[in-house]
């Protein structure tokens, strides 16, 4: 972690806040607006010096915290990117663009030409890089924050936890642990759905399972996960292999386990 | 990120390397020379993501998750739009109480969107201020009360979709779980207070100043015969269109301009088009209800408004409207037997339209027997409404000439704020490549 920011010390400049955008939907930038009930009082705990989804002025860098959303899918990106690292002391990955690839990173396994002239009648107006990969490729990152989109409450807590010197309480585990913790019947156990919480990261708050539905992994992988095991166990439920391969292969493509299990 | 320069030669240039509260990434270019406008350019760098080449060869019934991921503040119309036009290619139509949570959600999302424009984006180009937090020194109950009414549209987005971006409980035939009714009379009380909220915003945001511009658009909008279209209709303009969406690409086609970043979208034989509230309100404005006719006489407007700038006021009516239409569809509610009609693929093509935020959001898909996709085609609103941006800014600008560089330039920010582009829906745009004299 980085030196104490001062965070409401009085008298003491406040910490300077960043959200950057690379390729992705917007919708992690705007689980921050999305904080109706806590964003007055985010934006009394810190200066939100660079955030163009919500203004115009811009207040010159370094800036002490930066949140990155997106992917990098372009040259000018993969040099922006750089920039954004050294006028930041303490920088946030937000999101399955920003933290794998996004679901852009489906090019990585095609041609990307192909996919300019599916998309595009003139390709030659097109400049993209074959691949979308994420920010920690390209820079050191100091914390990934996963989901697509993020939980606001846990992007709550990163900030809460970075304006106060400590560690973010975001757990590694499985989906699994979350959801027992809820008190709910396994879906796959009970009701035969496929489900890849125990592949995936906690943090959404077991919503799928929840609604009836199995989890589509959309915080990536867990920190050990056994993607093998579970594709055995989901074809044992009778899923089609090309359906597992696609299950993986969605807004977390790119994160290596996820990556290995459905190229094998 | 701003910038400006006055060169001795009269060539005036004013640039906006980055706009601001817009969703996405794009950049402004005037260029003037002895006082006459010589170009306008409204450049889109979100680099392209290409949905609808990695969507061929997936499941149909991933279609509605996958393109969610176009756009994180208007998701629904993206899962509806995806979800109608899978139903439609393999044969189904989703009715009755399925149907009115779809809308339910779709309030949601209007609420939800509207709100965090008007408030967060739009008012503070009238009052003078750079943000909404800046605003909120000044106006805090303002502020506190526009945040209040975002978090009551999300709220009907998490209890129906589980969370407010990319939700995930709408799928093709329906829903995976349906709410009961005690469940969702839970939001009535909340929802109560949004409308007289709602109310209250539009007598707020009429007291605004309006800079004059009145261009003769041709709205574009859905129309329905029973209720004021947002999850389905027909394809109408005030210029003579009157089609079912099916033959959307027969009317609105795409040509692809050199020297600008999008696949421009013009009527056939005519131009541009407009879509968004302003169309909608001057289509369907016999459908709203008699709360929200009411609203906006008494805020001045007529049955049809052509000045963009006024639009933040139509947002507002129709947030009036979507408050109102979310108390009568919890009202009239009785939870369904089923979450979901089933959906069995058969070979077909499906279209499906619905009304986003900021206007049509347009899906075609062709599938094969198996269900997987062959083809995709989907037009966001921010794409169509590009082109009628850069006239807007080419009829606004010459009137206007005599504000100073700064003024000129937050005003001509403020017109494109007007139709709350949203430029993260970024399939159809493209990289700009500078157009060299």
């Amino acid at each position: 972690m980085p030196a104490k920011p001062d965070a409401g010390t009085p008298g003491k400049k406040k910490p300077k806040l960043a959200v950057w955008k690379f390729a992705s939907c917007d919708g992690c930038q705007l689980s921050l607006l999305d904080c109706e009930d806590d964003l007055l009082a985010v934006a009394g705990a810190v200066e939100i010096a660079n955030f163009p989804e919500a203004s115009r002025a811009v207040v010159k860098g370094p800036y002490d915290v930066s949140l990155v959303e997106g992917s990098i899918t372009t040259t000018h990106d993969a040099e922006r990117i750089h920039q954004v690292r050294r006028a930041s002391k303490f920088l946030i990955t937000i999101g399955a663009c920003a933290t794998s690839g996004g679901i852009q990173a489906l090019r990585n396994f095609q041609n990307v030409d192909d996919y300019v002239s599916i998309v595009y009648a003139s390709p030659q107006y097109i400049s993209t890089l074959k691949t979308s990969t994420p920010i920690d490729e390209h820079i050191h990152v100091d914390f990934e924050l996963r989901g697509c989109p993020v939980n606001k409450h846990q992007l709550i807590e990163v900030l809460n936890a970075f304006l106060n010197n400590r560690k973010p309480n975001i757990p590694k585990h499985s989906l699994c642990v979350e959801c027992k913790r809820k008190g709910l019947p396994c879906v796959m156990v009970a009701q035969g759905i496929a489900c890849l919480g125990p592949i995936t990261q906690a943090g959404c708050g077991v919503l799928c399972p929840s609604y009836n539905r199995g989890c589509y992994a959309c915080f990536g992988p867990m920190e050990t996960p056994n993607v093998p095991s579970l594709m055995d166990w989901l074809e044992q439920l009778g899923v089609d292999k090309a359906d597992i391969v696609r299950a993986l292969q969605t807004y977390n493509v790119n994160a290596k386990a996820f990556r290995k299990g459905s190229l094998a | 990120m701003v910038a400006r320069n006055k060169k001795n030669n009269g060539t005036r240039t004013i640039k906006v390397d980055y706009l601001a509260r817009v969703e996405g990434e794009g950049a402004l270019h005037v260029k003037l020379k002895d006082n006459q406008l010589k170009d306008v350019k409204l450049k889109i760098f979100e680099p392209p993501r290409f949905f609808e080449a990695f969507l061929r060869g997936r499941d149909f019934r991933e279609a509605p998750d996958i393109t969610a991921r176009i756009c994180g503040i208007c998701p629904i119309a993206y899962q509806l739009g995806a979800s109608q036009a899978m139903e439609e290619a393999c044969g189904v139509k989703v009715t009755g109480p399925l149907r009115d949570l779809r809308r339910l959600i779709y309030c949601g999302e209007w609420i939800e969107s509207h709100v965090l424009h008007v408030f967060m984006l739009h008012a503070p180009d009238f009052l003078g201020y750079e943000d909404a937090i800046q605003l909120a020194k000044d106006y805090p109950d303002v502020v506190q009360r526009g945040l209040k009414m975002k978090r009551i549209g999300n709220d009907i987005m998490t209890l129906l979709g589980g969370r407010e971006i990319h939700p995930i409980n709408i799928k093709v035939g329906g829903f995976y779980k349906v709410p009961t009714k005690k469940k969702l009379q839970t939001l009535v009380s909340d929802l109560q207070w949004g409308l007289e909220a709602a109310i209250e915003t539009v007598k707020l945001v009429s007291t605004f100043t309006f800079p004059d511009l009145e261009p003769d658009y041709e709205f574009v909008a859905l129309r329905h015969p029973n209720e004021y279209a947002i999850a389905e209709g027909r394809l109408v303009s005030n210029k003579g269109i009157n089609a079912p969406i099916k033959q959307y690409d027969d009317y609105l086609f795409e040509e692809h301009v050199a020297h600008s970043t999008a696949l421009h979208t013009h009527v056939r034989e005519r131009g541009a088009c407009f879509l968004g509230p302003l169309a909608r309100y001057a289509l369907n404005y016999d459908k709203l209800s008699k709360t929200a006719r009411e609203v906006s006489k008494n805020a001045g407007l007529g049955k049809s408004c052509s000045n963009p700038f006024k639009s933040i006021i139509v947002r507002c009516v129709e947030t009036v409207y979507a408050f109102e239409e979310a108390l009568r569809l919890i009202a009239g509610y009785q939870m369904p037997d089923m979450p979901a009609v089933d959906v069995t693929p058969q070979a077909g093509t499906g279209y499906g339209a619905t009304e986003a935020p900021r206007g049509i959001c347009y899906h075609r898909y062709t599938i094969d027997a198996a269900g997987l996709i062959q083809d995709a085609k989907i037009v966001s609103p921010t794409a169509v409404n590009q082109k009628q941006i850069e006239n807007d800014l080419r009829e606004f600008i010459p009137a206007n000439l005599h504000l100073p560089d700064d003024k000129l330039q937050w005003q001509c920010e403020q017109a494109i704020r007007n139709y709350d582009p949203c430029i993260s829906c970024s399939t159809h745009f493209l990289k700009l490549t500078i157009e060299r004299q």
